[in-house]
């Protein structure tokens, strides 16, 4: 699956952290790092955390 | 055939629950009504950002997805009942709308304080409406600010006071401590030591008795006989659902709309509540029905509501499984930031740092029966990542006693 973050709209707010750890993630300053082609088995949590985004800047892509 | 299910509100639940129907795999019409003239929009802003001026109106719209193009809006029309048994609800314009499916989704109104004095000058936060009004007061020089309600919509309500330039602010309530229920002692202590060290005055201890003023409100007199002097008065004291429209069919209604595990109301299999309106027991805690006017709500009830109601109008059973959200929920307050996961009040009692400390980036951890049911992160992102750390721990569930 593909994941794009419109980088414009985050706020390094880290909800989608905690909803998908193994695929996003804060760096040392805070700003937000993920993973942008991760395995099918993070697909629930990589759907929570577009969910959960308070920016909706995290989309799905297939 | 041409069935349709009508969702009733347009607020965030029921635009997610119109994407959700169609992500299950209802593939005939809905018809979304809602009493605000407008597309489904974001609040959150309206008591940060927006009302603060640092993003417009116009940033809260939300994009639905491509897959509700084909969506009836029914906007700027109430539903004014509903008739479960024969499956039709009525609008406020008198038309009936044959409703094979029907979602709850209308949502809370702000509950207004009844005692005695002037209405003008009191205001509520809920609507873009709102937020426009409210603005405008704000924005004049000098005002005198009173929050009643210190609860989060309050303690944001009156950080952007401030912001805007306000004379003096002072968030009223009956409780000890701001935002004690939701956190507990430990962290509404610290809360309330950062609100007064940015200006922020407190008449906590007790409730509203009157509102001072002939036309307009000057004042607010509390239950001891303290007065505050105000020339705007905001009212941030909890949230009425929005449920009248239902009375007469025999729902449980204590509350807004009493929920199964699979979120039908009523034992009806066609009838389903999501959002701030619904009341459903949460399997991964005690199982005790609740409503939680979280932003992440909508999208959690409606993934699951859409699921148990496609399934029952394709002439399925549903997923038996249980209901069992990890609620979330975030607040901005000054320069602070607050970050919630789980249900930190089931563990206000026990309430522990896990890092960092309570005058800078802190993580509380909550607690009952040992298990650890909560955990609110407050500061940065260092903050976040600290917390996500025990993420495992949050979503480990109890073992199901036989
Ligand atoms: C100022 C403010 C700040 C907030 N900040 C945060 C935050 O920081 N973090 C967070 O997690 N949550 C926050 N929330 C909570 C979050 O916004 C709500 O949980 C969410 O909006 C709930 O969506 P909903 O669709 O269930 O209800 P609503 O958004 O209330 O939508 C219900 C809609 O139904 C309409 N309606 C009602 N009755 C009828 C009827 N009879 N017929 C037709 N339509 C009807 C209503 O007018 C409304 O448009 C905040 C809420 C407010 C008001
Ligand atoms: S939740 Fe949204 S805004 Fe926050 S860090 Fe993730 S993508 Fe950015």
């Amino acid at each position: 699956m593909k994941v794009v973050v419109d980088m414009d709209k985050c706020q390094d707010h880290g909800q989608c952290v905690f909803a998908a750890p193994d695929v996003f993630r804060l760096d040392d300053a805070g700003h937000l790092t993920y993973v942008a082609e991760p395995g099918e088995a993070s697909r629930a949590d990589v759907e929570e955390a577009a969910d959960v985004c308070p920016l909706q800047a995290i989309r799905i892509e297939d | 055939m041409s069935s349709r299910v009508v969702v009733a509100g347009a607020g965030l639940a029921g635009l997610r629950a119109a994407e959700q129907l169609r992500a299950a795999g209802w593939a005939g019409a809905i018809t979304v009504v809602g009493d605000e003239p407008l597309m489904p929009y974001n609040r959150p802003p309206l008591s940060k950002e927006v009302l603060a001026g640092s993003a417009p109106f116009e940033s809260l719209a939300f994009r639905p997805r491509a897959s509700c193009a084909d969506v009836e809006w029914r906007l700027g029309a109430a539903v004014a009942s509903a008739r479960l048994d024969r499956r039709v609800v009525r609008l406020d314009t008198g038309e009936e709308l044959a409703a094979d499916g029907l979602v709850v989704a209308t949502g809370v109104r702000p509950r207004r304080l009844r005692c005695p004095g002037p209405l003008a000058g009191r205001h509520v936060v809920r609507t873009m409406a709102d937020a426009r009004t409210l603005r405008a007061r704000l924005t004049r020089p000098g005002a005198r600010v009173v929050v009643v309600g210190a609860g989060f919509i309050g303690c944001e309500v009156a950080a952007t006071a401030l912001k805007l330039g306000a004379a003096e602010v002072t968030v009223a309530d009956p409780e000890p401590l701001p935002m004690l229920r939701p956190l507990g002692a430990l962290l509404a202590h610290a809360l309330f030591r950062r609100h007064r060290e940015r200006g922020v005055r407190f008449a906590l201890g007790a409730g509203v008795a009157a509102f001072d003023g002939e036309d307009r409100v000057t004042g607010v007199v509390l239950e001891d006989g303290r007065r505050l002097g105000a020339d705007v008065v905001v009212e941030a004291v909890g949230s009425v659902p929005n449920t009248e429209w239902l009375d007469g069919n025999g729902l449980d209604l204590t509350d807004g709309v009493l929920t199964d595990e699979l979120l039908r109301a009523g034992g009806l299999p066609h009838v389903v509540a999501v959002g701030d309106v619904a009341r459903f027991p949460n399997a991964r805690y005690d199982g005790v029905p609740r409503r939680v006017e979280h932003w992440s709500m909508p999208a959690d009830t409606a993934k699951r509501a859409a699921r148990t109601l496609a399934a029952h109008l394709a002439g399925a059973e549903p997923d038996p499984e249980p209901f069992a959200p990890l609620p979330t929920f975030w607040s901005d307050q000054h320069d602070f930031r607050l970050q919630s996961f789980g249900t930190p009040a089931l563990g206000a009692e026990d309430a522990r740092v896990l890092h960092g400390d309570l005058a800078g980036d802190v993580v509380v951890g909550y607690h009952a029966a040992g298990r650890l049911v909560g955990i609110v992160a407050l500061g940065g992102p260092a903050a976040v990542a600290a917390a996500a750390r025990h993420r495992a721990a949050l979503l480990r569930r109890p073992a199901l006693t036989p």
